[in-house]
């Protein structure tokens, strides 16, 4: 595996260590408590548990409400601020060991938990739990919060690595492979020199498609395997496909899935352009939205094509993608109508830790 | 290419460019051997039709996944030519036809297409069996993109979408188009299963294109019942729905404006 890595890295050029999303064998065991869908899952936790410690304690329904208003002035508060020192502290946690990481955190949370305590001591007075009780709930709920985190990524760390297989899944239809090896036969005798360019494109490609596709990678890199493929493409179809790149903002160091656009692409051409004789157009458009990186793919497309499963499982398998990377901050639309084809991915403009 | 009395005559058919120069740089490599002729090339179905029309051939290399009109329709169209080529199809990935083909003893390249395949295939070129439409259509799984009929040794194509109606006659089925009436030797039943999807039947004899429908209206029928009549965009003539299939008229009814 960890040839495999190496090899990765050495295809993209990168030198130094993956972002942290990818940094270890496992993804990670802490959560990334950046990411929105860890922060919304924290705090649903955090309501689940005083709910229930309100039920636990009490004997009516009154007295749940009661028990329940007066626990979440506490447990709210404090999950907040735990959310925004988290947060500030992310990249630093995930540089630490996960146990000494574990602990900094149950100590921060203590920490927090008592300032909260304290604050509000003065308002509810009556029916405070005390400050040992406090630390207790607090101690407990943080361990069980951690070994949830610890679980999931635990989970769906093979299906990370399925990621991999996956991409392989996603792969280029063997219909482009053998039409492509064919025009570049009948280069070789008339252009042997555009036959070699289009040899190597096609042996980056296929080395892109043979790579652990488990990490994450820059951008640019992948616009520029889609540049590659679409100039195969080109090759065999001639003015018939007609590309337009409007990528000149684009944030070429944001880090995507590898295969993210390839794919897309692939489909484009071969519901798009391949079914017509006469020229259409691809247009790619790649910027960033403030912390988001936005793409927006269209192609022609005619209502009653028949090939339409190919295209399903594509998009399937990107959506599924962006999603063990991301979680619910990226997504990925279509669109058809119009005589267009679109596709819409939106997603968080994650950097390389230098 | 040397020309030669007995040399064999190939179009090459393929939508995409390389591939074509790539078929024609191994004719060249055969023509050492035995004596070929190339009578020209195309780059889809009406194209390869038109071409036969002036230019007799011996074989047809034709490319299967090809825009507008796939390999195997073409097929079937040329066959309606008074001295149909030989067919020796290409493809580059095995289709779902590879397996009909090997069934049919239906001749085939990969490609790439190498020149020694290439060359054992039109070899045996002239003992090859002809290509027969039933074998063709049982192939074939989607429906045809155009009609075709033979006129004064040429087939003619007919796009499906320019179809107005099609109605059985006696021994034909008229095809009607906004310019000009067509006969087509087929059967009205089996046209109406090939394409359910584009046409509905509103009289034992007729077949109508759902898309061209612009309404419906009611014949005064003298004394007896009234009935329902088509109208057709681009068409003064008006259709007759007979009593069994009026419920097409309210089906239909409420998706037509």
């Amino acid at each position: 595996m960890s040839a495999l890595s190496a090899c990765s890295g050495a295809i993209f050029g990168l030198n130094q260590p993956m972002a942290s999303i990818n940094q270890n064998r496992y993804p990670n065991l802490l959560p990334n408590f950046r990411n929105q869908g860890v922060m919304l899952r924290l705090l649903l936790i955090v309501v689940v548990m005083t709910a229930v410690a309100a039920a636990l304690k009490s004997s009516n329904w009154t007295g749940m409400l009661n028990q329940c208003l007066s626990l979440s002035a506490l447990a709210q508060p404090t999950a907040i601020l735990s959310l925004l020192l988290l947060g500030v502290a992310d990249r630093w946690l995930h540089k630490l060991e996960y146990a000494l990481a574990v602990a900094v955190i149950v100590v921060v949370e203590l920490g927090i938990v008592t300032v909260v305590v304290i604050a509000t001591d003065s308002v509810f007075t009556p029916d405070s739990p005390g400050l040992a009780r406090s630390w207790f709930f607090t101690a407990v709920a943080t361990l069980l919060v951690l070994a949830y985190f610890n679980l999931r990524s635990r989970m769906l760390s093979p299906a990370l690595t399925e990621a991999r297989l996956q991409a392989l899944q996603a792969r280029i239809r063997p219909h482009f492979l053998f039409n492509s090896i064919n025009a570049v036969l009948s280069l070789v005798r008339t252009e042997p020199r555009r036959a070699e360019t289009a040899l190597e494109d096609l042996a980056d490609l296929f080395r892109v498609l043979m790579a652990d596709n488990r990490d994450l990678v820059p951008l640019a890199r992948e616009v520029e395997l889609c540049r590659q493929y679409l100039g195969l493409e080109a090759l065999r179809l001639g003015n018939r496909l007609q590309v337009e790149w409007q990528a000149d903002k684009m944030p070429g160091d944001a880090l995507v899935p590898p295969l993210l656009l390839q794919p897309l692409l692939e489909n484009a051409v071969y519901h798009g352009i391949e079914p017509s004789m006469e020229p259409g157009l691809i247009s790619i458009q790649i910027f960033s939205d403030r912390d988001q990186v936005r793409m927006l793919l269209r192609n022609p497309y005619r209502e009653g094509g028949s090939h339409h499963s190919g295209n399903k499982m594509a998009l399937a398998n990107i959506r599924e993608r962006l999603s063990l990377h991301f979680d619910a901050e990226a997504s990925l639309q279509t669109h058809a109508g119009d005589g267009h084809y679109e596709v819409r991915i939106t997603l968080p403009y994650v950097r390389e830790e230098k | 290419m040397s020309r030669h009395p007995d040399s064999l005559r190939i179009v090459i058919v393929d939508d995409e460019a390389p591939a074509r120069s790539r078929i024609r740089d191994l004719l060249e490599d055969c023509a050492g051997s035995f004596p070929i002729e190339l009578a020209g090339e195309a780059a889809s179905g009406r194209e390869l039709l038109t071409l036969l029309e002036e230019t007799p051939a011996d074989v047809v290399l034709l490319d299967i996944r090809m825009p507008e009109m796939d390999g195997l329709e073409v097929a079937q169209h040329m066959l309606k030519l008074p001295e149909p080529p030989s067919v020796i199809f290409t493809t580059a990935y095995n289709d779902y036809a590879l397996k009909a083909f090997e069934l049919h003893a239906v001749d085939y390249l990969l490609k790439p297409i190498r020149l020694r395949r290439l060359h054992e295939a039109l070899t045996r070129v002239r003992a090859i069996t002809p290509l027969r439409l039933d074998v063709l259509q049982q192939i074939t799984p989607d429906a045809r993109t155009h009609l075709s009929v033979q006129e004064r040794g040429k087939v003619v194509l007919i796009p499906l979408p320019e179809i107005l109606y099609l109605r059985a006659e006696l021994k034909y089925v008229t095809i009607r188009t906004a310019a000009r009436e067509f006969l087509l030797e087929e059967s009205l039943s089996k046209l109406e299963q090939e394409f359910s999807g584009q046409f509905v039947r509103i009289h034992r004899s007729c077949l109508v294109a759902k898309a061209h429908i612009t309404g419906f209206e009611k014949d005064g029928g003298d004394g007896g019942e009234a009935r329902w009549m088509v109208t057709l965009a681009g068409l003064d003539e008006k259709l007759p729905v007979s009593r069994r299939q009026q419920h097409i008229v309210k089906e239909m009814g409420r998706t037509v404006v």
